[in-house]
């Protein structure tokens, strides 16, 4: 028997980030590289350790290896723990059959038992998915304050947006009311961010009767959430104002990247005081060539740039030649952009060679129809050959997509 | 890698402090900082980790506060291990009352002995931290077995010049690698054999000149054994062909580091097969505002850059400020540079902040050195 936690996190990183093929074929989404040098789980976990939790299981299902690999055992984040720490926890065979995690709820409960081992009065369900920098402390504070059986991290959203998320409609005391997925005439702004703090008594009794009750979904949303408001159980909104993408889509990975050269960008990842942490490669400082021009962009070691940037994320490792040209564009860890190459409003994965005479994305200001727009992407380990063109909109999952110009 | 099971690594982190006082008023020879992200220590330690070595002790004299905060557990070398892994000694004392200050290496190894002798490994590899290079010591010992010498000592081909500094020990050899005398400090001019520090041998042999120098009073390992034993004993030399440099002054500290702009000198010392480690910091990616210039500099994560750089080194964390021109110059760790200043041939230690408007100007043979955390 493990001795007691207050609380626990359980992030849920078994999405396979379908909207995001061209870069998830081989790793899951919450492994997606973001902002330089960061993986996208990387936000969950820093959050869990700068909040002091230090118990974290991650559920992972889809291509878990190089997710496994990279959480390793947790050190990067100051979770490697004697007792805690962060674990890794992937389908597994039982008595009764093995099963894949079939909804969000469903996992949580198939890993009952690990959360049990901690017998922790609170636990926190988290995405892998989102792009943010909480203190979870805070909201497990609000959630003892409200003696709230399950609190739901909100945040404003513009109205004509409001549809795309689920909404909360909350009373005075920011109690729920009401919780309507993707609503079409939605009644507030308040969207759930998929960050929740359950009192794990109540939370264990309702996963067990929903998988009991067998709906199909097994979702949070969806099931455990409805059922518990209908049960007049206590619900409480808790609004977070701070900055928070989702990163489902490429476009929005594309949005959330450049977010971070907005000079009023709300997330800060130079705060000493709420780092990000990452696993690092031991790479030498990045070299900036006699005749490179960069500007608003931001650059990470490894890197070798003697071409011109300008407002771009450039990932570890990533030589760009004099003579190339890179535009409002993410390039991941060790791509190469030769010598008369031109990537503009695009994402390039990782380890990919872009050729002299290639041309990947055009800016939106060149293109009549703005329907016809889009960033172009082309996916890992992909040589984009001379003369190739990568249109506005196109996705290149493998070499054989690249249609000659 | 089987044979480098048997090898313990010992590292002297603080002799040759004295060369840069500068440097080192607030640390040991082996923390001084060095090309952006490093320590000098992680050059001999990331080379003794990549020649499969995976026990090390760290010798360490004064001032070791800041080696201890980057060395930590040794983590990061892959050498916080329950067999072998790394090991602090500090100064300590064999006679009762001393003052566990040593003299020289004989002197400090009796001094740690005792962690030597219960090491598992039937060879020791010796190095300082005043060369950076990236070496690789298993062909050092597959040599040092081959020819059966008591001790192989690593030199390098070196061009004498006039701003080469002191304590240069030059060895003599004969034409199948014997070293016949070493130079301590010569007087000569033009192309040398010098000795890199660096040195491998057996355990029992190292066992044997440490006691018999404790029992004449000698310390040096140069003077006492090298020098003065070369006819009793066979010492072979070891030639380096790879790209090193010297830490001997602020001076060459200087050159050093501006060495790293040019490519083939990076590709010599950062190698992907066999990386130079470092205590991880945890920042976040450069940084480049609006309207900012960088051209020919050699930058670290988490710097902040709205104006102007070339020519230049700068360590993690260092903010340069709007309309600021940096040119040919070293800012360490966390230096923060205001608005439209100008630094030329300037070298800051750690958590150096200027004002707005500072204008500091040193010249490439002689820049111009600003201590830890001073503010101006």
């Amino acid at each position: 028997m493990n001795a007691k936690k207050k609380v626990i996190a359980m992030l849920l990183a078994g999405g396979q980030g379908s909207r995001l093929y061209a870069l998830t074929q081989n790793v899951a989404k919450p492994a997606v590289p973001y902002g330089g040098k960061y993986r996208i789980i990387d936000f969950a976990l820093s959050n869990c350790t700068n909040s002091g939790i230090d118990t974290v299981g991650v559920l992972t299902q889809y291509q878990p290896l190089v997710l496994n690999e990279y959480i390793g055992n947790g050190q990067p984040w100051d979770l490697d723990r004697m007792h805690g720490g962060v674990h890794v926890l992937s389908p597994f065979e039982t008595k009764e059959g093995a099963d894949w995690f079939q909804g969000t709820a469903n996992a949580i409960y198939q890993n009952m038992r690990f959360i049990e081992r901690y017998d922790p009065e609170y636990v926190i369900v988290l995405g892998g998915d989102h792009i943010y920098k909480m203190d979870y402390s805070k909201l497990v504070e609000y959630h003892e304050k409200n003696k709230s059986d399950g609190t739901i991290a909100v945040i404003d959203v513009p109205k004509e947006e409001a549809s795309r998320f689920g909404i909360m409609t909350v009373d005075a005391e920011n109690r729920v009311v009401r919780f309507t997925e993707k609503p079409k005439n939605p009644e507030s702004t308040l969207a759930s961010m998929g960050i929740y703090c359950f009192t794990w008594k109540k939370l264990k009794k309702y996963l067990i009767e929903n998988e009991n009750a067998n709906t199909g979904s097994k979702d949070f949303g969806k099931d455990i959430i409805p059922a518990m408001l209908q049960n007049q159980e206590r619900l409480f909104a808790y609004t977070f104002d701070g900055y928070w993408k989702d990163v489902g889509t490429l476009d929005s990975l594309w949005e959330a990247n450049m977010d971070l050269l907005d000079p009023a960008a709300q997330l800060d990842l130079y705060d000493p005081k709420w780092k990000i942490y990452a696993r690092h490669n031991n790479m030498p400082p990045q070299y900036i060539g006699e005749n490179a021009q960069i500007e608003n962009s931001m650059i990470t070691e490894g890197s070798s740039i003697s071409g011109k940037v300008d407002f771009s994320i450039i990932f570890s490792g990533v030589t760009i030649e004099e003579g190339a040209v890179v535009n409002y564009s993410i390039l991941m860890p060790g791509t190469v952009v030769k010598a008369g190459a031109v990537v503009e409003y695009a994402i390039v994965g990782e380890n990919c060679v872009v050729e002299s005479g290639a041309k990947i994305g055009v800016s939106p200001e060149v293109i009549d129809n703005r329907d016809d727009w889009g960033i172009a992407v082309v996916g890992h380990n992909i040589t984009v050959p001379n003369g190739a063109f990568v249109k506005p909109k196109e996705i290149i999952g493998k070499n054989e997509d690249i249609k000659k110009a | 890698m089987g044979v480098n099971n048997n090898v313990l690594g010992l590292i002297f982190a603080s002799l040759h402090d004295s060369t840069v006082v500068e440097l080192t008023k607030q640390r040991t020879m082996g923390s001084i900082m060095f090309g952006g992200r490093y320590r000098l220590i992680d050059f001999p330690l990331s080379n003794m980790v990549n020649s499969g070595i995976t026990q090390v002790g760290v010798i360490t004299k004064s001032n070791y506060g800041s080696l201890l905060d980057h060395l930590g557990t040794g983590r990061e070398w892959d050498l916080a291990r329950k067999k072998g892994g790394l090991h602090l000694l500090p100064p300590f004392s064999q006679n009762v009352g001393g003052e566990g200050v040593y003299r020289g290496r004989l002197e400090a190894l009796n001094n740690i002995w005792s962690y030597v002798e219960h090491a598992n490994c039937e060879y020791v590899v010796l190095s300082d931290c005043d060369y950076v290079c990236n070496i690789n010591f298993e062909d050092v010992i597959n040599k040092h077995i081959e020819t059966g010498a008591d001790i192989t000592a690593v030199y390098g081909n070196y061009k004498y010049s006039e701003e080469s500094g002191s304590c240069v020990d030059v060895l003599e050899m004969d034409k199948n690698g014997r070293i016949l005398s070493v130079l301590i400090d010569p007087q000569l001019s033009g192309e040398c054999k010098i000795c890199l520090d660096m040195y491998v041998m057996k355990k029992d042999f190292l066992a044997k000149i440490v006691k018999e120098a404790a029992s004449r009073n000698e310390y040096s390992l140069i003077r006492d054994c090298l020098q003065a034993r070369a006819k009793e004993f066979v010492f072979m030399g070891y030639e380096f062909d790879g790209y090193f440099s010297r830490i001997d002054s602020v001076k060459s500290y200087y050159r050093a580091n501006m060495a790293l702009l040019k490519q083939e000198n990076r590709t010599a010392l950062f190698k992907a097969d066999s990386p130079i480690y470092t205590k991880i910091g945890d920042n976040g990616p450069v940084k480049y505002g609006l309207e900012s210039k960088a051209s020919n500099s050699l930058i670290a994560d988490g710097c902040i850059i709205e104006g102007t750089v070339e020519n230049s080194i700068l360590f993690r964390g260092v903010k340069v400020g709007k309309g600021s021109v940096v040119k040919n110059c070293v800012l360490m760790q966390g230096t923060t540079i205001g608005s439209d200043c100008s630094l030329t041939s300037v070298i800051t230690d750690k958590n150096v902040t200027t004002e707005d408007g500072r204008v500091l100007t040193g010249s490439e043979s002689y820049p111009v050195y600003i201590g830890k955390n001073a503010k101006l």
